[in-house]
């Protein structure tokens, strides 16, 4: 089982390699260089904070935009091909299918945001010169960030498993924008009344909690995170990431393929 | 054959075209003169830019800091005096991120220095610094920040008791308090001033805080020579019963050993009523009592 499952992420990662995926690198590099140089020329004080503050949020942007647009296509590009096909004639369950082009995407997104890690603390060396002991909180950030990546994949690829590529496209990136506003939701909870209130409880509920995974200010600052809410994050995106993941699975497992 | 001309047609074609389009663009900035830096404010909410970064609020904190500080540069270099949108960008800077302390530190600055050197808006400066203590209580440099704009207003009083609260934050600058102590007792003092601005002088890294303290140095520098060579022409008076016609009187009177120089080097010029000042004012934008009588700082 698991062999299988590594088979086909294995292959979801080569085909992302590809396909030029971590050209995206390239862009970040540039787009962080640049700004090490000319901040310090342009503003004031804030060279650290640039650095940090965009490397991460370029992180998190290059990230999530490959994890939609690889995502939706995990699927429906195969079906489209009719690889699908080849892959599903042979002792490969559909629920392995779904489950290894999840890891090959995370594990692509994972080695990606790893080359930018390493970007942005040869920048933050640049600017600063040294590191500073609370410049490890940057790597916290940028678990969360993972963490992010993962949600967002699973979304994508829950939404390619019945829909088409442009619809699954639109649905998650909705859901990452919702998830982004999801503590002013949480304050419409508080503030609406009946059928409302209920309706705003289940979409608090519903939409991943992307603003609880975002951390990239307090860390610009140096400040610190609590191991609790590593652990706590860490779970809620691995509980969501299985029931979105499920629900994956039990739609891809009625699909009607012929 | 023909491939190989195509491609070198469009690589031509490419490398013309990049460079007239350049040429093209250099002439429409031309006519559109500070284009660039338009006066304008699209989103005048630092709530609804809040939503529209979707969390990613530090790093449009970030550009709009670096905004405030190219428009105050644009505005300073051309000397236009106006600074309508200074408030407006620090303002939203500070909201969108309100840990950002250097926005404080050189918003304050650059709102409540006098016109034409800065904005003149000290009573911005001072609610955007105390906003920026309301967020970050343990930051004793916005005491202190806070403690010069109220010196600079003249309220020794209240700058005095920045100073003090700045003094009781962990770790804050031993200074704090003797600047608390000695702007209570000689607030209005010159030397109290030069005091400060040489502890200013002294504790910053800045080379742009360390410009602006420079500057109000040799202006005090200039304020107390002044004072001193007034006195003498007091003296002089008392001996002869009239005011000395130049320098050379006192000189050949014994009281100056030769003709009084500035902080600059140009010599100090002396009025009929026995006023003593600087020959070109607009060098010591602070001075408050070496400047010729009547004079008003120009705005280029």
């Amino acid at each position: 089982m698991s062999s299988r499952i590594f088979h086909i992420a294995a292959n979801t990662f080569r085909e992302a390699v590809r396909d030029r995926v971590l050209y995206n690198l390239i862009a970040f590099a540039l787009l962080l260089t640049g700004a090490a140089i000319l901040v310090g020329q342009i503003s004031i004080q804030i060279e650290r904070l640039v650095v940090i503050n965009l490397g991460l949020t370029a992180v998190a942007l290059f990230g999530v935009v490959i994890a939609i647009f690889i995502g939706i296509g995990l699927v429906s590009k195969e079906i489209e091909k009719r690889t699908l096909y080849t892959v599903l004639s042979r002792p490969v369950a559909r629920w392995e299918f779904i489950a290894g082009k999840f890891v090959g995407l995370s594990g692509t997104l994972v080695v990606n945001a790893s080359c930018m890690a390493v970007g942005v603390f040869a920048a933050l060396l640049y600017v600063s010169r040294q590191l500073h002991g609370s410049d490890a909180w940057v790597l916290v950030a940028i678990y969360f960030i993972v963490l992010q990546f993962l949600i967002t994949t699973a979304l994508a690829l829950f939404f390619s498993s019945f829909s088409s590529p442009l619809l699954s496209a639109v649905f998650t990136f909705c859901l990452f924008i919702a998830g982004s506003f999801a503590e002013d939701l949480r304050g419409f909870v508080g503030l609406s009344h009946g059928l409302q209130h209920w309706m705003a409880v289940i979409a608090v509920y519903a939409i991943p909690n992307f603003s609880a995974l975002n951390i990239i200010n307090p860390v610009a600052h140096g400040n610190g995170v609590s191991g609790q809410l590593v652990f706590w994050n860490t779970a809620y995106a691995l509980v969501y990431i299985v029931a979105v993941l499920s629900g994956a699975i039990v739609i891809f497992e009625y699909r009607n393929l012929k | 054959m023909r491939r190989r001309r195509t491609i070198r047609i469009a690589a031509a074609l490419l490398i013309l075209s990049c460079a007239g389009s350049v040429f093209l663009l250099r002439l429409v900035d031309r006519l559109r003169e500070n284009a660039t830096l338009e006066e304008t404010i699209y989103i005048s909410s630092p709530r609804l830019l809040k939503h529209l970064s979707l969390g990613y609020e530090g790093l449009l904190a970030d550009v709009y800091w670096t905004r405030a500080v190219q428009y105050f540069g644009e505005q300073h270099h051309n000397d236009s005096g106006e600074y309508k949108l200074l408030w407006p960008l620090l303002n939203i800077t500070t909201q969108l991120d309100p840990h950002l302390v250097p926005a404080y530190e050189f918003g304050a600055a650059f709102l409540a220095s006098r016109p034409p050197l800065g904005a003149g808006l000290p009573e911005q400066a001072i609610e955007l610094v105390e906003y920026g203590i309301r967020n970050n209580p343990d930051d004793w440099h916005l005491y202190y920040d806070l403690g010069f704009v109220y010196y600079d207003l003249k309220d020794y009083a209240k700058a005095s008791d920045a100073f003090e609260r700045g003094s009781h934050v962990p770790n804050a600058h031993p200074f704090l308090r003797i600047m608390a102590a000695q702007t209570a007792q000689h607030g209005g003092e010159t030397r109290t001033a030069q005091m400060l601005w040489t502890s200013v002088y002294e504790t910053t890294h800045d080379p742009q805080i360390r410009d602006n303290a420079k500057s109000h140095l040799v202006s005090l520098t200039a304020d107390l020579q002044c004072e001193e060579l007034e006195q003498i022409v007091a003296a002089y008076r008392q001996r002869t019963g009239r005011n000395p016609s130049s320098f050379a009187d006192l000189v050949r009177a014994g009281m100056l050993r030769g003709i009084p120089v500035d902080p600059t080097g140009t010599q100090y010029r002396l009025d009929d009523d026995g006023h003593v000042f600087v020959s070109q004012p607009a060098d010591f934008p602070y001075s408050e009592k070496a400047l010729p009588s009547g004079y008003v700082p120009r705005r280029r």
